[in-house]
C-alpha cells in the first residue's frame, strides 16, 4: 500500500517536472540471444509483448500470448534449452514456475541491466528477485450510475449494500437480474469465494502448514453470502465466466458486479454497448462483507520473468527486451489507460480507479503459496453443488477439504 | 498361409501398435503408482508491489537431490487409485457404515467426484448408444429410398453434424439453448415459464448433452448402415415382395438380421466414445452438473498445478472401464466367429 502511495506519488512529480520519458523502441537494441515470450492474452500484455519485441535487432524474437499460457508455460520451459525464455505470469501462476524450478533469480542481470527498475516492481522470494512485476489488477464493485439514481439509493461499499439495491431494483422493475458475477464453476467460481473467504476474515490454511481449513465460520458465511448474490443473478450464472459476465453487462442487463479492473476498459468504452449503458458505467470501489473490515477481493501483480533452461545470453536479451518494454517507455497515450502500471509515470484514469481503491483498502494479495494451486482447483470442482441447493455450505467446505487433502497428499505437501 | 509369411505380414502393425499403444500404457500405469516427492518447504519472505509477507516456497535444493535419487518419484502402489478423488475406498466404506438405508448411502456416493462422473458415462452410454443406432438406421432407410438425383445433398446434410468440430458443434448448441436463443426461447414458451433455463438445471443439462451426443454420433452409424443396405440381397427382397410382405415386414425380417453384424461393430465403436465423452462437457460448460473420467483427466492437467499421478491413475480406470463395457459385445462376436464342434 505505501509502495503504491510512492507510485502515485512519483507519478505526479513526473508530470509536475516534466519528466517524460522518451517512447518508442530506442535505446534497447539487442543484436544477441533470443526472446521468446509466452503470456496471457488481454490488451496491457500485448502492448508490453509488442515492445519487447521491438527491440530485437536482428534476433530470432517471438511471443505467444494466448489465454491458455498456464498450460503451456511449464512444458515450454522445462525443456534445456527452453522454447520460451520468459513467461508473463501473474502472482497465482509464478507459483507453478517456481515449482518445478524452470525460472531463474534475476538478481545479476537486475545489478547488469536493471537499475533503474524501482524496487516496488521486483518480485523477491526469500531475498531473491524472481520476477518483475508491471501491473496491479483486483476485482472490485461495477455500477450503472443512472439505474442507482432511479432506485435513489447511494453507491453500495459492502455486499449488505448490492443485496438490498438489488432488491429494489428487481422490485421496481428495472432489471430482473441485477447482479452480475464471473461465477462459472471451475476457476472462477474459486476465485470468488477466494475473494468472499478473505473479505468474511477467514484463512485458508493453519499458519505455516499445508493443513487447510476453511470448513468453519467464516467458510459458511462467504457461501451464504454468496449464494444470496445468486438469487439476483442470471440463473446461468454457474456458466458465466468474465466474458460472459462483460457481455451481460454491456447488453445493459446488470446494474452491479464485482469484475476485474483490467476489464473495465472495455465496459467503458463505445464498443458493443448502447450508449445508457457505457456512459454510466463506473468502477467503484472494492466491497466488503460482514464486520471484518478487510476488502472481499484479492490484489494481483502481472509480470515477468526469465527461463532458467537458457543461454546467459537468451537471458540477457530477454532481461533487457522485457525490462525496457516495462520502463516508464511504454506509456503513451494509447497504453496509458490499458492498465493500472507500476512504471514511473503513470497517471490513473478513471477505469483504473476501482483497482487504486482496492490497493488503497488494504485488500490481500492473493496467496503465493506452493498449494494454494491445488485448493483452488478443489474449490472449483466442489462449490456448485451447494449454490444449486444440492448440499448444505459445511457439506460442500468438508468436500473441499477432503478433494485438496488427497490432491496435496499426491504432491507430496502432506502425509 | 506360411507362418512366416504370417510373421512378416503383421510384423510392421505389431511393432506400430507395441510403440503407440502398450508403450504409452504402460507408462502411464508407472506413473499411476508413484506420487511427488514429500516436498521440502520452508518459510521466507514474499516482497512485491503490495508489500513484504512471510510465506512458504519449495526449497529447490533439497527438492532436486531428492528427485535424483528417485526421479520417478515415491513409489505408492494403489494409493492414488483408492484416495478420495478416485475410487474413495475408505469414504465409500465410512458411508456404507454410516448410511441409514440405501438412498442415503446413494446420496453419499453421489457426493464423491469418481462415482458422480460415473452416473452420468453410464447414463449417456447407455442412453445415446442405442438412440445412435436408432437413428443412424433410420436415416439410412431414408435416404435409401429417396429418388437418385436427391441422394448426394441428402447424404451431405445427413454427414454434416459429423463434419463440424464436437466443440463448434458443441458451441453453437450451447448458445441456441441459451435462455435467450432460439432453442431456449422455444422451450420456454412451450413450457410456458420465462424463467426456464437449461443451463441452471441439471436435468435438463443431461437431457441436452444426450440429444447432442445422438445429433452427433447419428451420421457415423447412418454412413456405417447406407454402406450395409446397398449390400442386401435384392433377390431375397423381391421373394419377400411376391410372397407378399408389407415394407415394415421386409425390414424387420430381411433388412434387419442381414445388418445385425453392423450393429454389433457401431455399438462397439459407439460405447467406446461415449464413455469417454468430453468435448460437450467443455463447450457447454457442463462441469457444475455433469463430469466425465475424461473430463477430470483434462482438469487434472489443466490446473495450475498438474496433478499428473492422479490424471494417470483416472487414464487407467477409464481403459479398465472401457474393456468391462466392450466385454460382453467381444465375447458375443468371439462365439459368432468360432466355428462351434
Amino acid at each position: 500500500m505505501n509502495m503504491m502511495k510512492t507510485a502515485l506519488f512519483g507519478t505526479a512529480m513526473a508530470v509536475l517536472t516534466g519528466t517524460t520519458a522518451l517512447a518508442g523502441g530506442h535505446g534497447c537494441a539487442v543484436t544477441e540471444g533470443r526472446i521468446n515470450i509466452v503470456g496471457n492474452e488481454f490488451p496491457a500484455i500485448q502492448s508490453v509483448a509488442a515492445a519487447a519485441l521491438a527491440c530485437a535487432d536482428g534476433i530470432t524474437a517471438e511471443s505467444n500470448l494466448t489465454s491458455e499460457h498456464q498450460t503451456i508455460n511449464v512444458a515450454g520451459m522445462q525443456g534445456n534449452p527452453a522454447e520460451y525464455t520468459s513467461a508473463i505470469i501473474a502472482n497465482s501462476s509464478i507459483v507453478a514456475l517456481i515449482n518445478e524450478d524452470v525460472i531463474r533469480p534475476l538478481d545479476d542481470l537486475v545489478a547488469e541491466y536493471g537499475q533503474d527498475i524501482p524496487a516496488r516492481q521486483l518480485i523477491t522470494i526469500d531475498g531473491k528477485v524472481m520476477a518483475v512485476a508491471f501491473m496491479a489488477n483486483a476485482q472490485h464493485l461495477v455500477y450503472r450510475k443512472d439505474v442507482l439514481e432511479q432506485i435513489g439509493m447511494d453507491v453500495p461499499t459492502s455486499y449488505e449494500e448490492v443485496l438490498a439495491a438489488a432488491e429494489k431494483i428487481r422490485a421496481e422493475g428495472i432489471m430482473e437480474n441485477p447482479v452480475g458475477g464471473a461465477y462459472a464453476a471451475g476457476w472462477n467460481l474459486a476465485e470468488e469465494f477466494v475473494n468472499m473467504y478473505l473479505g468474511a476474515g477467514g484463512a485458508f490454511f493453519e499458519p505455516g502448514t499445508p493443513n487447510v481449513s476453511i470448513n468453519n465460520a467464516q467458510g459458511v458465511a462467504a457461501l451464504e453470502m454468496m449464494k444470496a448474490l445468486t438469487e439476483y443473478m442470471n440463473p446461468d450464472f454457474l456458466t458465466h465466466d468474465s466474458n460472459a459476465t462483460s457481455a451481460e453487462w454491456e447488453a445493459g442487463n446488470v446494474a452491479l458486479m464485482n469484475m476485474w479492473g483490467s476489464r473495465t476498459g472495455v465496459l467503458m468504452d463505445d464498443e458493443g454497448s448502447a450508449m445508457e449503458v457505457y456512459s454510466n458505467t463506473v468502477a467503484g470501489g472494492p466491497l466488503t462483507v460482514g464486520d471484518s473490515g478487510v476488502p472481499a477481493s484479492t490484489l494481483w501483480w502481472d509480470g515477468w520473468t526469465v527461463a532458467k533452461n537458457i543461454s546467459d545470453e537468451e537471458a540477457a536479451a530477454t532481461f533487457q527486451a522485457l525490462a525496457h518494454a516495462t520502463s516508464p517507455a511504454l506509456l503513451n497515450d494509447e497504453t496509458m489507460s490499458q492498465a493500472v502500471w507500476l512504471m514511473d509515470g503513470f497517471e490513473p484514469e478513471p477505469v483504473n480507479e476501482g483497482v487504486l481503491a482496492t490497493v488503497a483498502a488494504g485488500a490481500n494479495p492473493y496467496p503465493m503459496l506452493p498449494f494454494m494451486g491445488l485448493l483452488h482447483s478443489a474449490l472449483g470442482d466442489n462449490l456448485a453443488d451447494y449454490l444449486q441447493g444440492n448440499e448444505s455450505a459445511e457439506q460442500a467446505l468438508a468436500d473441499v477439504e477432503a478433494a485438496y487433502t488427497a490432491a496435496a497428499k499426491e504432491q507430496g505437501y502432506l502425509q | 498361409m506360411k507362418h512366416s509369411t504370417f510373421f512378416w505380414f503383421v510384423l510392421p502393425s505389431a511393432i506400430l501398435m507395441l510403440l503407440f499403444i502398450a508403450l504409452p500404457i504402460v507408462s502411464v500405469v508407472t506413473q499411476s503408482v508413484y506420487a511427488a516427492h514429500e516436498q521440502v518447504v520452508v518459510t521466507v519472505e514474499n516482497c512485491g508491489p503490495f508489500g513484504c509477507t512471510q510465506t512458504t516456497a519449495i526449497d529447490q535444493e533439497a527438492t532436486q537431490a531428492l528427485r535424483e535419487a528417485e526421479p520417478l518419484g515415491k513409489y505408492v502402489g494403489t494409493d492414488i487409485y483408492t484416495d478420495r478423488n478416485h475410487l474413495a475406498f475408505a469414504e465409500v466404506g465410512g458411508a456404507w457404515r454410516e448410511a441409514e438405508g440405501l438412498p442415503d448411502f446413494g446420496a453419499a456416493l453421489m457426493n464423491l467426484p469418481f462415482y458422480r462422473a460415473m452416473a452420468f458415462t453410464l447414463t449417456y452410454t447407455f442412453i445415446v448408444t442405442p438412440l445412435t443406432i436408432i437413428a443412424g438406421f433410420a436415416i439410412a432407410l431414408v435416404v435409401n429410398t429417396v429418388a437418385q438425383w436427391l441422394k448426394g445433398p441428402t447424404i451431405f446434410l445427413s454427414l454434416l453434424p459429423m463434419v463440424v468440430t464436437p466443440i463448434v458443434g458443441g458451441l453453437a448448441l450451447f448458445w441456441m439453448v441459451d435462455a435467450r436463443g432460439i432453442l431456449g426461447g422455444a422451450l420456454q414458451w412451450l413450457a410456458d415459464d420465462p424463467t426456464l433455463s437449461v443451463k441452471a438445471d441439471t436435468t435438463l443439462m443431461w437431457i441436452m448433452l444426450m440429444v447432442y451426443g445422438v445429433w452427433h454420433s447419428a451420421p457415423f452409424a447412418f454412413v456405417v448402415f447406407y454402406a450395409g443396405l446397398q449390400t442386401v440381397n435384392q433377390d431375397t427382397i423381391e421373394a419377400a415382395i411376391i410372397d407378399g410382405a408389407s415394407r415394415w415386414e421386409r425390414i424387420r425380417y430381411v433388412v434387419i438380421p442381414h445388418l445385425v453384424p453392423l450393429t454389433t461393430f457401431v455399438a462397439l465403436i459407439q460405447l467406446m466414445d461415449n464413455f469417454r465423452v468430453f468435448e460437450p462437457l467443455v463447450s457447454f460448460q457442463a462441469q457444475a452438473h455433469a463430469q466425465s473420467l475424461s473430463y477430470f483427466i483434462f482438469s487434472d492437467l489443466g490446473g495450475e498445478t498438474r496433478l499428473l499421478s492422479s490424471a494417470a491413475a483416472t487414464s487407467v480406470l477409464t481403459i479398465i472401464g472401457v474393456a468391462i463395457l466392450l466385454s460382453p459385445v467381444l465375447v458375443r462376436t468371439y462365439r459368432d466367429f468360432t466355428p462351434r464342434t
